[in-house]
């Protein structure tokens, strides 16, 4: 397996972060998965990333519908509030929430089985009107807290452990992102935590929905031979499309590569995502490639794992209103009610 | 100019006595759906409205774009009774479709007028027919066939004023209201007017059965539909977050409210303080209204029943996760494939208990524009001082015609947001809160918002398995007492819901109970009891649930009351016969089930049969509704009630 990042500037992790909080003030309560679990991994890049882009906890808001992974936003950040919404269902809430709220930094978990089937609609539109906060689906290619069915990201021809095959074939969910325009698709692995943690804060980074397809195995129910989900699959078959490296805005580094050696995008907010080539001509701004790399690797078998796509510029739903800068929801009265004259101009035009 | 006489008229002697009956009348328009006979009809209920008179017009259209038939009636009427009427008057016949059926089933004496091809006048000899040649008289209105057409609908209102005696001036005012004075528009359809006007005045004999004549009990009054009435209430209520899935009869509710909010609530800056969103379906509807309101902003949907049962498993999470969320429901016949443009009060029982669990809804019932006006401020108070989806129950008849009403009043109450706790009051707390403790002792906890900047401000939010901490529980202790605290919620909601508008009468034997639009066709049965019959009744209309107090007194006050709804199995009747206990013999069920608004003289009819069956001055003689179905009044006959009688 090649290195997937890149090193840049300082690898220590300071004792606190820029708001003078610590580590330990984005952890959450003890997770109650099953010991290995993939999905607590990502769990532990997520506190990682905010804690080290030193996003304020209470500004936070965790989303998740029905699922192992949906239970995690309560092992993260328990200084922010969290909603555990219906099965297939988060993006609605969330939607609701960031309406509400703007300035709120959304994050949203789900798993394949309540984005990939019942909440395939909703995750699909949520992409359409591009509502700007993370989105992550743990990846595992079953049904883990019903104990084991099939989910419709699970590869033709993989085998659950009772020895049954699945014989129709998978959804690929970053494929169906860049499809619908989203402007942030990537994938990481649960095994591989330096990548997923600088994915995760270039996701921060990103003015839209960034969308993370994290292959989460599932130690219980899909882990053994025959399972194109497990820890040993997926590390014989992770392709990486590049290194990355993330540059946050206060960081004055530059980056010293050969030149072509190293594409540099930066973000919104002034950060720099730093992507190493591998692959010689992979240039994640371009969706039609992404599309055709992203059906290569299904039919090679390759587990393709990077920033897919990337198009930082597209607009956020948020901008489409023209949202007020104050969240709507501490709005006063004053600016939420009509003078008394819009009423009376109101009456006369209907009288 | 003076056309070539065409038309046969045919003028039958005027009514004994030879008076005319002035301002009141139910003129009925049957047109072609798509051929552009609404503005011809809202002109011509205008122009009655601006002369003084009392009027009301409803809309009765098929589920389709073009094509299909559609009709249109105003009643008109000097004592304000303006709910439906089924025996028409005026009978106005565009569409060869449906002509025939429609002259059949006026009354005899009825004015009967025509389009020329249709050759109505020999399917009866005791209508009166004009017949009227409209394709000749738009002819020379215009070269394009398209503007011809919709103008020939504008010759029938210039050939009923004339008939009438309705003023050119009002017709012309409000053609210039119609077409927003947009002279291009309004050339045409006054030359429309005055052709229909030219031709009767020449050519048809002058009819002296029914009159407008100019009075005054209309000056200063709006007209406005429900929906756009409840969207403007909404805007007033400083509703921020709006979501929708379109749905017939719900979606003039939304857009008028997008109209709105983008004329009044737009900064001079460009920046608009409310968000819209077109959902997916009504589930992302539903779900962003509650996330919305999670998060604190005042948000709401409208949808109607199909919408509603796609809302049942959020709103459920709603009900136990305590978000706080407005949802209108105009109701119809369902299903989708139903009558979806027809007119029922058939939602009660799926709004008041929707979803799984021990789920029970605050709802709010309005009856007229202005009360969907108040209640949409009314249910964005509600839902964040209860943290509870709360309904509004509304339906087509209500929502999407033209009602006449006071201009609505400006609120002069703040907005009521409910138990919030801010990072100033968490200080004060030391951060010590729970998010689900009953600190008050009315059932309502207290709530912070995601980003609230306190360490202590968060909790995690789940339906039901969680402590008065919201920490995770699967303890039986633990669900107990939150489901026995909502329920504790809904008991102080009675205190604060609407309460029943209660018009108690002396030596009053009988009550009607009625609620939404049924309003109307109650008070003019009451009238045409009280003046035909001498029979006194007294009438509580509701306007909430959960049922408050007045309901039990009120049953207990009356020997027989009558719920009289809008849906087949007496829905609300059967609520309330759960709420009065032993009284509940005492209720009987009058339901009207056809699609089309309720009218009094089926009420009317109904309460005089089965009082004719009550023993006096005993109480109650049980009769079983199969027992006498075969009794009923033109049973199953569209346009008419089933009275069922039930124990």
């Amino acid at each position: 397996m090649a290195e997937s990042t890149l090193k840049i500037g300082t690898t220590e992790v300071p004792k606190e972060n820029r708001l003078g909080l610590k580590a330990a003030e984005y952890q959450g309560g003890r997770s109650t998965l099953c010991a290995g679990c993939g999905h607590d991994a990502i769990s532990n890049q997520i506190v990682r990333a905010f804690y080290e882009m030193s996003v304020k906890p209470e500004m936070v808001a965790k989303f998740s519908g029905i699922g192992c992974s949906s239970k995690t936003p309560a092992y993260f950040l328990s200084r922010a509030h969290g909603f555990n919404a219906v099965h297939g269902r988060m993006p609605a809430i969330a939607t609701g929430a960031i309406l509400a709220n703007h300035h709120l930094r959304g994050i949203g978990v789900s798993g394949d089985g309540d984005t990939a089937s019942i909440g395939l609609g909703q995750f699909m539109h949520m992409i359409r009107r591009n509502i700007p906060m993370i989105y992550i689906v743990e990846n595992n290619g079953v049904y883990g807290l019903t104990k084991g069915q099939f989910s419709a990201t699970a590869d033709e021809g993989s085998k659950l452990k009772t020895g049954v095959i699945n014989d129709l074939p998978p959804m690929d969910l970053c494929a169906l992102a860049v499809q619908l325009g989203c402007g942030f698709v990537a994938r990481g692995f649960a095994g591989d935590p330096k990548q997923m943690v600088n994915i995760l804060k270039a996701a921060l980074a990103h003015n839209g929905l960034a969308f993370i397809d994290a292959i989460s195995p599932c130690v219980t129910f899909n882990n053994h031979d025959g399972s194109t989900k497990s820890y040993t699959y997926a590390k014989e078959h992770d392709e990486l499309l590049h290194q990355i490296g993330f540059v946050p805005s206060y960081e004055q580094i530059e980056v010293d590569y050969e030149p072509g050696q190293v594409k540099e995008v930066t973000m919104h907010d002034g950060s720099r995502i730093v992507l190493k080539k591998i692959e010689d001509d992979y240039d994640p701004s371009d969706a039609t490639n992404a599309l055709v790399r992203l059906k290569k690797a299904e039919i090679e078998g390759q587990m393709l794992t990077g920033l897919v796509y990337l198009q930082p510029e597209k607009k956020s739903f948020i901008d489409l209103l023209h949202l007020t800068d104050e969240p709507l929801n501490t709005l006063p009265l004053e600016r939420t009610r009509p003078p008394r004259e819009a009423l009376d101009k109101i009456m006369l035009d209907l009288m | 100019m003076p056309e070539p006489q065409t038309a046969t008229a045919v003028l039958e002697p005027v009514r004994s006595g030879g008076e005319p009956i002035v301002n009141d009348c139910t003129i009925h328009v049957a047109t072609v759906n798509g051929s552009g006979s609404q503005s011809s009809n809202n002109v011509l209920m205008r122009s009655i409205f601006q002369m003084g008179v009392p009027v009301s017009g409803k809309n009765m259209f098929p589920s389709n774009i073009a094509g299909l038939p559609t009709w249109f009636t105003i009643r008109a009427n000097k004592d304000g009774w303006i709910g439906r009427k089924k025996e028409v008057d005026i009978l106005v016949c565009m569409n060869p479709q449906t002509g025939r059926e429609d002259v059949a089933a006026l009354p005899p004496g009825a004015i009967c007028i025509y389009d020329a091809p249709l050759s109505l006048k020999s399917v009866r000899n005791d209508v009166i027919f004009f017949e009227i040649p409209f394709a000749k008289l738009a002819t020379a209105l215009s070269d394009d066939s398209r503007l011809r057409k919709l103008l020939t609908n504008m010759i029938y209102v210039g050939v009923i004023a004339e008939l009438m005696g309705i003023e050119r001036d009002e017709i012309l005012a409000a053609i210039n209201k119609q077409f927003k004075g947009k002279k291009k528009a309004i050339d045409p359809n006054v030359a429309a007017i005055d052709k229909g006007i030219e031709f009767a005045r020449a050519n048809l004999p002058k009819q002296n059965l029914w009159r407008i004549e100019r009075m005054n009990a209309t000056a200063g009054k709006i007209v406005v539909d429900g929906n756009a009435a409840a969207a403007i209430g909404a805007m007033f209520g400083g509703v921020t977050v709006v979501t929708w899935y379109p749905i017939t009869p719900s979606s003039s509710l939304c857009e008028s409210l997008i109209e709105y909010l983008r004329h009044h609530r737009v900064d001079k800056d460009g920046k608009a303080t409310f968000a819209v969103a077109q959902a997916e379906d009504e589930l992302a509807a539903v779900g962003m209204v509650l996330g919305a309101g999670w998060a604190g902003a005042r948000s709401m949907t409208a949808t109607a029943g199909p919408g509603i049962s796609l809302m049942a498993e959020f709103i459920g999470l709603g009900y136990f996760a305590e978000l706080p969320g407005v949802v209108w429901d105009i109701q119809r016949v369902g299903p989708s494939t139903g009558l979806p443009t027809r007119t029922a009060q058939g939602d009660i029982n799926q709004v008041a208990y929707l979803s799984h669990g021990d789920t029970q809804h605050i709802v709010l019932i309005p009856s007229s524009v202005s009360e969907c006006f108040d209640f949409a401020i009314e249910a964005l108070d509600l839902a964040e001082e209860f943290q509870t989806p709360v309904f509004v129950l509304s339906d087509l008849d209500l929502g999407m015609n033209n009602w006449m009403s006071d201009p609505f009043k400006y609120p002069e109450k703040p907005i009521r947001r409910g138990k919030v706790l801010t990072k100033a009051r968490l200080e004060e707390l030391k951060g010590d809160w729970g998010r689900y403790r009953d600190i008050d002792g009315d059932g309502i906890p207290w709530r912070t918002l995601p980003g609230t900047d306190h360490p202590m401000a968060s909790y995690f939010t789940r339906g039901s398995g969680h402590d008065a901490n919201a920490r995770y529980s699967e303890r039986p202790q633990d669900y107990k007492t939150l489901v026995d605290r909502l329920a504790k919620k809904i008991e102080t909601a009675k205190l604060f819901v609407p309460k029943p508008v209660v018009d108690s009468r002396d030596g009053a034997r009988i009550g009607f109970i009625a609620f939404g639009t049924t309003d109307y066709a109650i008070e003019e049965s009451r009238h045409q009891l009280r003046s035909e019959h001498g029979i006194e009744t007294s009438y509580l209309r509701l306007r909430a649930l959960p049922l408050t107090a007045e309901l039990k007194s009120f049953v207990a006050a009356h020997d027989r009351v009558y719920v009289v709804e809008q849906n087949r199995d007496g829905q609300m009747g059967d609520i309330i016969k759960l709420e009065v206990g032993a009284d509940q013999q005492k209720i009987r069920k009058i339901l009207h089930y056809t699609g089309l608004p309720c009218d009094a003289r089926t009420i009317t009819d109904a309460v005089l049969q089965m009082e004719a069956t009550t023993e006096h001055p005993e109480p109650l003689l049980l009769i079983r509704a199969d027992a006498h179905a075969g009794d009923a009044p033109a049973a199953g006959i569209p346009g008419t009630a089933s009275p069922r009688v039930e124990d």
